[in-house]
């Protein structure tokens, strides 16, 4: 599984941060997502999985 | 169907812990409903949550209160007009993602946490304060309001010692009993003080968010009074009826849910979680997420045409049994972060990270300090704010 996150459609509303901080942090700047590890493994799955349902202008997603 | 048989919004709450009936059968009848809206014209009601989301993040939906087919829940329609800078939630696309990045850095999950010792600083003087009071006192007065209120006050850098009057303009705004001229006239007289405010940071910008702001913008060179008036004036109105009326609402509904409230007493991890249930469950404010179409856009068969509006109810969406199992069971562990409380797509809540910390604080703090603590009046003798834009308590009555 990798992560894709797409800054261009990000609105740094953060949930992906509240989510899983491990995966997610945000540019200090403007908000927008910052993926620090967008190969989760383990319980980080499922987790990436919830970050891409509740992302609100759906930067997020998964390739499996 | 004609004029006189479309249902008319806004609908007023009648049961506090539920959606109006119409709402829910909206929702069941069929996926798009026509409606009649204050200003005599119609518009598209969204109440399921798979089309509310979709809704929301569809650019082809403009925010724009400045278009002509823009559905106001009030009458007399925006009351920005006559404003020389449109605020962030009026713009779309380009302008709006600048606008938005230009402060999201003050609100990331990072910068909350930051705020947190001060947050629960003021939270504790406050229940200091209520405590040594005793007896009985009201909730809103003593605690909901003045931690958003505090909170955004100095995150902003706006004198609380005027708290008295931004926070009954912010009340006359949000009000839909007030005539439109009132309305029309407390924005007038906020962002009036708001622009006295922000001339005198522009002489001498402090440490505050204001004052960054006209320091970054000068920087690059994209710095214009109005334009921060504007932000000013958002952040300030948005930061105080909504944290105020859920901290309110939520603490009712842990006190009307001991078993649950019970368990958050046991584990302050299981409180943010519940925030989100909270926040869900009554889904406090339904109209600012009105869109207008600017070209035709099909959504669950039904084409919505350029210039129809469309008014996204997240209170129906929120209760929709098919992304929430018996919506109308308060459930504190459903998991329930995906609900849209907060809006969805471009426009979601700036403020929404600030807004779960306070909740977080306040009731972690609230009823860890203040065990006893129980209503003063039986729920059915609580006014609540049926008819207000932002749904609340007028007053909540409490002792311990």
């Amino acid at each position: 599984m990798k992560i894709i996150a797409d800054t261009g459609k990000c609105v740094g509303a953060g949930q992906c941060v509240l989510t899983e901080p491990e995966l997610f942090d945000q540019s200090e700047d403007d908000g927008t997502v910052i993926v620090l590890n967008d190969k989760p493994e383990g319980e980080l799955v499922e987790k990436a999985r919830e970050a891409v349902n509740v992302c609100p202008s759906q930067a997020l997603s998964l390739q499996e | 169907m004609t004029t006189a048989e479309k249902p008319v919004l806004p609908v007023a709450r009648t049961c506090p812990f539920a959606p109006p009936e119409e709402y829910t059968r909206m929702r069941e009848d069929q996926a798009l409903t026509q409606v009649s809206i204050p200003d005599g014209k119609h518009a598209w009601v969204v109440t399921r949550h798979e089309d509310a989301r979709r809704v929301l993040n569809d650019r082809r939906f403009s925010s724009n209160r400045f278009h002509p087919g823009y559905p106001f829940l009030v009458e007399g329609g925006n009351p920005f007009r006559g404003s020389q800078a449109r605020p962030m939630i009026s713009m779309d696309a380009a302008e709006h993602s600048a606008a938005r990045k230009s402060v999201l850095g003050e609100f990331t999950v990072k910068r909350v946490d930051a705020l947190r010792p001060r947050i629960q600083e003021i939270v504790d003087g406050l229940i200091d304060d209520m405590l040594s009071i005793g007896g009985e006192v009201d909730l809103v007065d003593m605690l909901s309001l003045p931690v958003p209120s505090l909170v955004i006050c100095e995150l902003l850098g706006v004198p609380y010692e005027d708290h008295d009057f931004f926070q009954g303009n912010t009340r006359k705004f949000a009000s839909r009993d007030n005539v439109e001229e009132e309305r029309h006239a407390a924005v007038g007289r906020l962002r009036s003080y708001l622009s006295d405010l922000v001339t005198a940071k522009e002489a001498d910008p402090g440490d505050d968010l204001l004052g960054r702001q006209i320091v970054k913008l000068r920087a690059e060179g994209t710095y214009e009074h109005e334009a921060l008036v504007s932000l000013a004036f958002s952040l300030l109105v948005a930061g105080h009826e909504t944290t105020a009326n859920m901290i309110s609402l939520g603490t009712v509904a842990l006190l009307e849910n001991p078993d649950q409230l019970a368990k958050i007493q046991a584990d302050p991890g299981r409180t943010l979680p519940a925030i989100e249930e909270l926040l869900r469950y009554f889904t406090i404010v339904d109209a600012v997420t009105a869109r207008v179409a600017t070209e035709d856009v099909e959504i669950s068969g039904t084409t919505i045409r350029a210039g129809d509006g469309v008014v996204v109810l997240g209170y129906p969406a929120n209760w929709d049994p098919d992304v929430f199992a018996s919506p109308e069971r308060l459930d504190l562990e459903r998991g329930a972060r995906h609900h849209v409380a907060f809006g969805f797509g471009p426009h979601q809540c700036l403020g929404q990270n600030l807004a779960r910390a306070e909740l977080q604080i306040v009731f972690d703090t609230l009823f860890r300090r203040i065990p006893t603590l129980k209503l003063a009046k039986p729920v059915d003798d609580l006014a609540f704010k049926d008819e207000a834009a932002i749904y609340g308590l007028y007053q909540l009555p409490v002792t311990w």
